[in-house]
């Protein structure tokens, strides 16, 4: 469980934007190794974005190979990258991207439903998703009564739910203060040590990607930097979290 | 995604927008309540043919005298008095599509019984006029051959000259004075209600035809009858009797290759028949024009399903990145189109159910109901969630999660 493994050569993605071609990759190579915990920092434009997208499933290349846990997933259909979505990858977005409508407990229960887990099974699944990041008591609350950071909560646990490989967070603290946002990245560190979750993340903010064992930087589609992060951040206070 | 989860899911956001679901759910119950209201009064319609049909008998021909020249004048059909009780004994002796006949005579007088009186009809016909006419003798008897060859002065009284005459008491053997005569009651018979003319069938007094001419009538109709009823022997052969009937007559009056008829056959299923299609044509078109109002309910569905989508693009998006496939989305989206237009068809089927007990009793027309009208009213409500939601469903499935996602 939670191993991962990325390999992505040659990746090149192409836009077309009426009749202008934008070259957001320009021939990425990338190697993730199981386990790893990499922040993708760039301006904005410089195509880290895109490489979650691609990575995430939701993005086909247009060049380039795509391999996860050395399978080919380049190439995989709509259908096909929605399964590998559901079973081998959580992601989490700057704005939450919560049902608004729906409870937290739903909210996390609703990778399940479409990969036809039973009520009963979901609803416990949820709930020890939920107790593992610290919301085991705000079960029933709707997003709206939920504070920025236990709304980013709910995501975690909807992303963790169905025990991907693979978490993928979009600039997850961007929408956050700073005190909450270390929170969040405790969480992801320890999601990241203690199930080894391969996660990646996306952020431009330097001191939330210092959270990260390894850095790589973007510039114009193509990687421009790639280093391993010495002084490791640590969340200053524990995380009101257990389990 | 299993049906139940799909439908609860469908059910939760339709709940969301209560108002907007309920106004695109008024669509759907106008049109299926306008559709089951119309076709209940469409068969109610039907149903009174059919029981008029019924009331008159079947396989019937009319043997009607009449149109002879005489003095340059032509009288019309009914109007000279051409037919004979000759010509209905060869009629029922002689043709072989024929199973029974019976000459009629119409007359009209008073009927006295103590101090009440009533003027009535007066129908004389032979023993088998009844069950020709299946008019069935609910106390009594019929009269018999006998009395028919006797000229004997017995009758038998329709439902309403019984009410009006007799009230509650049983007339059955009692002694009637029909204009003077007395007359011994020999039955009663059943109720028969309107004639497709609106005329009162149960307001008669029928009697041998052969009293009537000789105890009622003046001698110079002696012999000569009205209507002469024919009954063929199944609905097969009404065609071929009413040829033999014109042939014998038209030999027994001696009507040359030239001559004109001086009587005239009707075939009385075949005038109702054409009554029936003219109904079932308006209820059609009554149908037609309530199946357009559904049309509209249905589009209003799309429409509303269309803004739906868009609204709730990131939503999508949100599901598509979760895992939700094409189909999830697709059947989502559907199902919350079929829920809007069951739940509009179930409720008009209610609605339309009591619009049509409304309008029988305020218009005092016959509807009809069936259960096959609201079980296709049920399945074309569903037809048109199907064939309506279909198109913003499937939009909103081929929606890209990356655009979704980013929708605001």
């Amino acid at each position: 469980m939670g191993v991962a493994a990325i390999e992505v050569t040659g990746l090149g993605k192409t836009y077309r934007l009426g009749d202008v071609f934008v070259e957001a990759l320009k021939g990425v190579n990338l190697s993730i190794s199981a386990g790893e915990f990499l922040a993708v920092m760039g301006p904005s434009g410089s195509g880290k974005t895109t490489l979650m997208n691609v990575l995430g499933c939701l993005d086909r290349p247009t060049s380039g190979t795509y391999r996860l846990d050395g399978e080919e997933v380049g190439g995989l259909s709509r259908d096909g990258r929605a399964i590998l979505r559901r079973s081998r990858i959580g992601f989490v977005f700057q704005g939450f991207n919560l049902l608004s409508r729906l409870s937290a407990r739903e909210n996390v229960e609703l990778p399940m439903i479409y990969d036809g887990t039973t009520a009963p099974v979901r609803r416990e699944r949820a709930d020890a998703a939920l107790s593992s990041v610290g919301l085991a008591d705000r079960a029933h609350h709707l997003p709206s009564q939920l504070s920025g950071g236990q709304q980013q909560r709910v995501a975690i646990a909807r992303a963790i739910v169905n025990t991907p490989a693979l978490i993928l967070a979009d600039e997850p603290t961007g929408n956050l203060d700073s005190s909450t946002s270390e929170e969040i990245m405790g969480i992801f560190q320890r999601l990241n040590d203690e199930r080894g979750i391969t996660m990646v993340l996306v952020t431009h903010e330097t001191d939330i990607a210092l959270f990260a064992k390894r850095v790589i930087r973007f510039l114009d589609g193509r990687m421009v930097e790639d280093r391993p992060v010495a002084d490791r951040h640590r969340p200053s206070a524990p995380p009101e979290t257990e389990g | 995604m299993n049906l139940y989860s799909a439908g609860m899911v469908a059910f939760r956001s339709l709940r969301a927008n209560k108002m907007r679901s309920i106004l695109t759910m008024l669509g759907m119950i106008i049109g299926v309540a306008a559709v089951i209201i119309m076709v209940a009064i469409g068969a109610g319609a039907n149903q009174r043919i059919s029981a008029q049909i019924a009331s008159v008998g079947s396989n019937l021909l009319l043997v009607i005298p009449g149109s002879t020249t005489s003095g340059g004048l032509r009288s019309g059909f009914g109007g000279a008095p051409t037919l004979t009780m000759a010509d209905a004994r060869a009629i029922g002796k002689e043709l072989s599509a024929v199973r029974a006949t019976s000459p009629t005579m119409r007359s009209s007088g008073p009927v006295v019984y103590g101090n009440q009186n009533w003027s009535t009809i007066l129908q004389g016909g032979a023993p088998a006029y009844l069950e020709m006419r299946e008019w069935n003798v609910v106390s009594g008897r019929n009269f018999t051959a006998q009395e028919m060859d006797a000229a004997s002065k017995v009758c038998l009284l329709g439902q309403t000259v019984s009410d009006y005459l007799f009230g509650d008491d049983d007339p059955v053997g009692k002694i009637v004075r029909i204009k003077q005569s007395p007359f011994t009651v020999v039955g009663i018979l059943d109720r028969k209600g309107q004639s497709p003319q609106g005329q009162d069938q149960d307001d008669v007094v029928v009697l041998p035809i052969t009293t009537m001419q000789k105890k009622l009538s003046g001698s110079a109709r002696a012999g000569s009858v009205g209507v002469i009823l024919v009954q063929a022997i199944d609905a097969d052969s009404v065609k071929t009797a009413e040829q033999q009937v014109i042939e014998l007559l038209r030999q027994r009056h001696r009507i040359g290759q030239e001559g004109t008829d001086d009587f005239s056959v009707r075939n009385l299923s075949e005038m109702l028949a054409l009554a029936e299609s003219a109904t079932r044509i308006m209820s059609l078109l009554l149908g037609g024009i309530a199946s357009v109002s559904l049309l509209v309910g249905g589009i209003g569905i799309m429409n509303i399903m269309l803004v739906s989508v868009t609204e709730r693009t990131r939503e999508i998006g949100i599901r598509m990145a979760v895992g939700a496939r094409e189909r999830d989305i697709l059947s989502q989206f559907l199902i919350e189109a079929v829920i809007l237009a069951l739940t509009g068809g179930a409720v008009g089927i209610l609605l339309g159910a009591g619009g049509a007990v409304l309008t029988s009793y305020f218009a005092g027309w016959t509807t009809v109901i069936s259960p096959a009208a609201v079980f296709l009213a049920f399945g074309f409500s569903a037809a048109v969630g199907i064939f309506f939601g279909f198109y913003p469903a499937r939009k909103a499935s081929r929606m890209d999660p990356i655009e979704a996602l980013r929708y605001e």
